[in-house]
């Protein structure tokens, strides 16, 4: 038991958020999209596109900052893509996203060889990361400042846009508008809800949310970019959104879940367990979950 | 959209083709290549080459493509989506690799149990995705991808630590037993890989054209409301359909390592994406097993084409998949375009 807690470092502990972030920032934009009945299965890259976009974009103008918002805009402009196929020309949204997925695996592939010169993985000591913030107070407090302080700013507004989407949704009319838009796109149309305009906003605005997400894999928990960056969070930001229901504070547990087991994973790692074990556990663990819910139901559906 | 050609051309695949192309031009210019000339290198690279080596390069690689498109196709159309494919195929080639590693019998007898054993790991990986979603709910899409990591990450645990070839310093097991290798095609390069292939094509297709239970599938794939109402269980068809399309990907994943590798080499089968091109090979060939086979030819001359490119020019190969993606881009939206005709208004789900 002693063994175990130990696991429970300063380290882990701070290494969580660095974790949840990207998932959580993924999955809001995953829900946002659901609400308007859109089901976007391109979270995975537009994320990598915003991850190297995020260094590509820092590299050349020095600045983490301008890095992130390149990132974003990055982000926005594969999603207007995914918007164009989907919303314009009425694509089916799983072919376009499983294309959108592969268009930008090969694309960061393509122009890491292009614009940095590199294969694999591009790190360089003129590349400026993400500086992290130390909370003033909260620094000094045992267990909650290993845990809440010392990260870069995506993380913060990570937790700050969780509550500002789901006040937006439950409260302002065009939160309004997008949960009328995926209940009944019929109903809101004759309401004079602009249908495709607000599918096609909500879309970008996941873009600009993975591309966020991207942002603070390469340039906020480490500094560097390598192929295939995203490795899977994008499609555990799905299952968020599934587990979640659409709902923030459901995508926030479910993906508080996942990043705490990657970042347990992560730690694992230094304790010689095979690594093929430590990284599979997050999938192991997102698995798992379905499954306990799966049997949840069925037992509530048999009564 | 004013577009006003004929429909047999706006619905074309070559268009999306040639849209495509178009776009990889683009994109080459904005980079600053040459895009005529790497695209020469392409075609080069992926049908000349001395004595059709290239040909026969593209061919090799035509054998896992085209596989992955079928397994990926039988399930699509019974409106299964399995995205799977990777770890069935994974789990299909490991188990293949074992059998032929320690199974103490004559070589063809080897050979054959080792492509049942890879055919039946596969399957009954596939057959796991199914009962998470029929029995649990939980999305076959979501599941069979998830699925794809723990198989992943047990290969490359079994490869690495049990079954590694310690001698030769790398993440891969010992090799298989000559005897127990698929054989070579006479003097060519090809390997009866291909052969079989041909044939779970030919199978697929009068299975699916001819058979009752192809039938069943179709309609179940139209519209399986309906196809329960008129007496399908389409539970149980799930089950078979999605077993045969893991079966046919863990087949795969043997050949890979009989005919091609000789022994399972770490991330071999992953890193090729030969999963992904399979799925966009039978979103191209809108699951039509025999268009499966061109449109797996079309998609693996674009891969060796690409290491050719790479080969005679400064053009990262990477362009192949970007243009495969934009192929199925431009499909998926002749397809949504061609639902807004009056009547066929509306969207499915």
């Amino acid at each position: 038991m002693e063994g175990l807690l130990s696991l429970f470092d300063t380290a882990l502990l701070n290494s969580i958020p660095r974790f949840v972030a990207p998932i959580l920032l993924a999955a809001l934009g995953g829900a946002l999209c659901q609400r308007v009945g859109v089901f976007n299965i391109a979270l995975e890259g537009l994320m990598l596109t915003g991850a190297f976009a995020a260094v590509a974009g820092s590299f050349f103008t020095g600045s983490a900052g301008l890095g992130v918002l390149i990132a974003v805009l990055a982000g926005v402009l594969v999603a207007s893509v995914l918007a164009l196929f989907v919303v314009g020309f009425r694509g089916d949204e799983i072919v376009v996203g499983i294309a959108i997925n592969l268009l930008a695996a090969g694309l960061t592939v393509f122009l890491l060889r292009a614009l940095l010169g590199v294969k694999g993985a591009f790190q360089d000591p003129a590349l400026q990361g993400l500086s992290r913030m130390n909370l003033p107070v909260v620094e000094r407090l045992p267990v909650v400042g290993a845990l809440l302080s010392g990260h870069s700013w995506i993380v913060y507004l990570a937790i700050v846009l969780t509550v500002a989407i789901h006040l937006f949704l439950s409260r302002h009319r065009v939160g309004l508008h997008i949960r009328g838009v995926g209940e009944n796109p019929e109903a809101a149309l004759t309401l004079g809800v602009p249908v495709m305009k607000v599918k096609t906003g909500v879309i970008l605005v996941s873009g600009a949310l993975c591309g966020l997400a991207g942002a603070q894999l390469s340039l906020g928990s480490v500094t560097l970019f390598v192929e295939n960056m995203s490795a899977g969070r994008g499609w555990m930001a799905v299952v968020a959104v599934m587990l979640g229901q659409g709902h923030p504070l459901g995508v926030l547990a479910a993906s508080v879940l996942f990043g705490f087991t990657d970042s347990l994973g992560f730690r694992l790692q230094g304790l010689r367990l095979p690594s093929q074990l430590t990284e599979a556990m997050p999938y192991l663990v997102t698995l798992l979950a379905l499954f306990l819910i799966g049997m949840r139901r069925r037992r509530q559906e048999s009564f | 959209m004013s577009l006003r050609l004929p429909a047999a051309i706006r619905n074309s695949p070559l268009l999306a083709i040639g849209g495509a192309i178009l776009l990889g031009a683009a994109l080459m210019l904005l980079t600053g290549h040459n895009p005529l000339a790497a695209y020469a290198a392409m075609l080069e690279g992926a049908f000349g080459g001395r004595q059709g080596a290239n040909l026969a390069a593209t061919l090799n690689r035509a054998v896992p493509i085209v596989g992955m498109g079928l397994a990926t196709a039988v399930a699509f159309r019974a409106g299964l989506i399995n995205l799977g494919g990777e770890g069935q195929l994974v789990l299909g080639g490991v188990s293949a690799a074992v059998v032929a590693l320690f199974l103490p019998l004559p070589g063809p007898i080897v050979l054959l149990l080792a492509i049942v054993a890879g055919a039946l790991a596969g399957g009954l990986y596939a057959w796991l995705a199914a009962w998470l979603d029929f029995r649990l709910g939980m999305p076959l899409l979501i599941a069979s991808l998830l699925l794809n990591y723990p198989a992943r990450a047990l290969a490359s645990y079994l490869v690495n630590h049990p079954l590694r070839d310690v001698a030769s310093g790398m993440s891969q097991t010992a090799r298989i037993p000559l005897q127990a290798a698929l054989p070579k095609l006479g003097d060519s390069r090809l390997h009866a890989g291909l052969i079989l292939v041909l044939g779970l094509i030919l199978a697929a297709q009068w299975f699916i054209a001819r058979t009752r239970f192809g039938y069943r599938l179709r309609m179940t794939g139209i519209n399986p409301l309906f196809s329960c109402y008129g007496g399908i269980d389409t539970r149980a068809l799930g089950y078979r359909v999605l077993f045969s399309s893991g079966a046919i990907a863990g087949t795969i994943g043997a050949v890979q390592i009989l005919g091609v590798h000789g022994r399972f080499i770490d991330g071999s089968l992953i890193q090729p994406l030969y999963a992904w091109i399979g799925i966009m090979v039978a979103l191209l060939a809108r699951s039509r097993p025999w268009v499966v086979l061109v449109a797996g030819f079309l998609f693996a001359a674009l891969q060796t084409g690409g290491f050719g490119m790479e080969r005679a020019t400064d053009v990262p190969r990477e362009i192949s998949q970007v243009l495969q993606a934009l192929i199925i881009l431009l499909v998926a939206a002749q397809a949504g375009l061609g639902l807004r005709r009056p009547g066929k208004a509306v969207e499915g789900s």
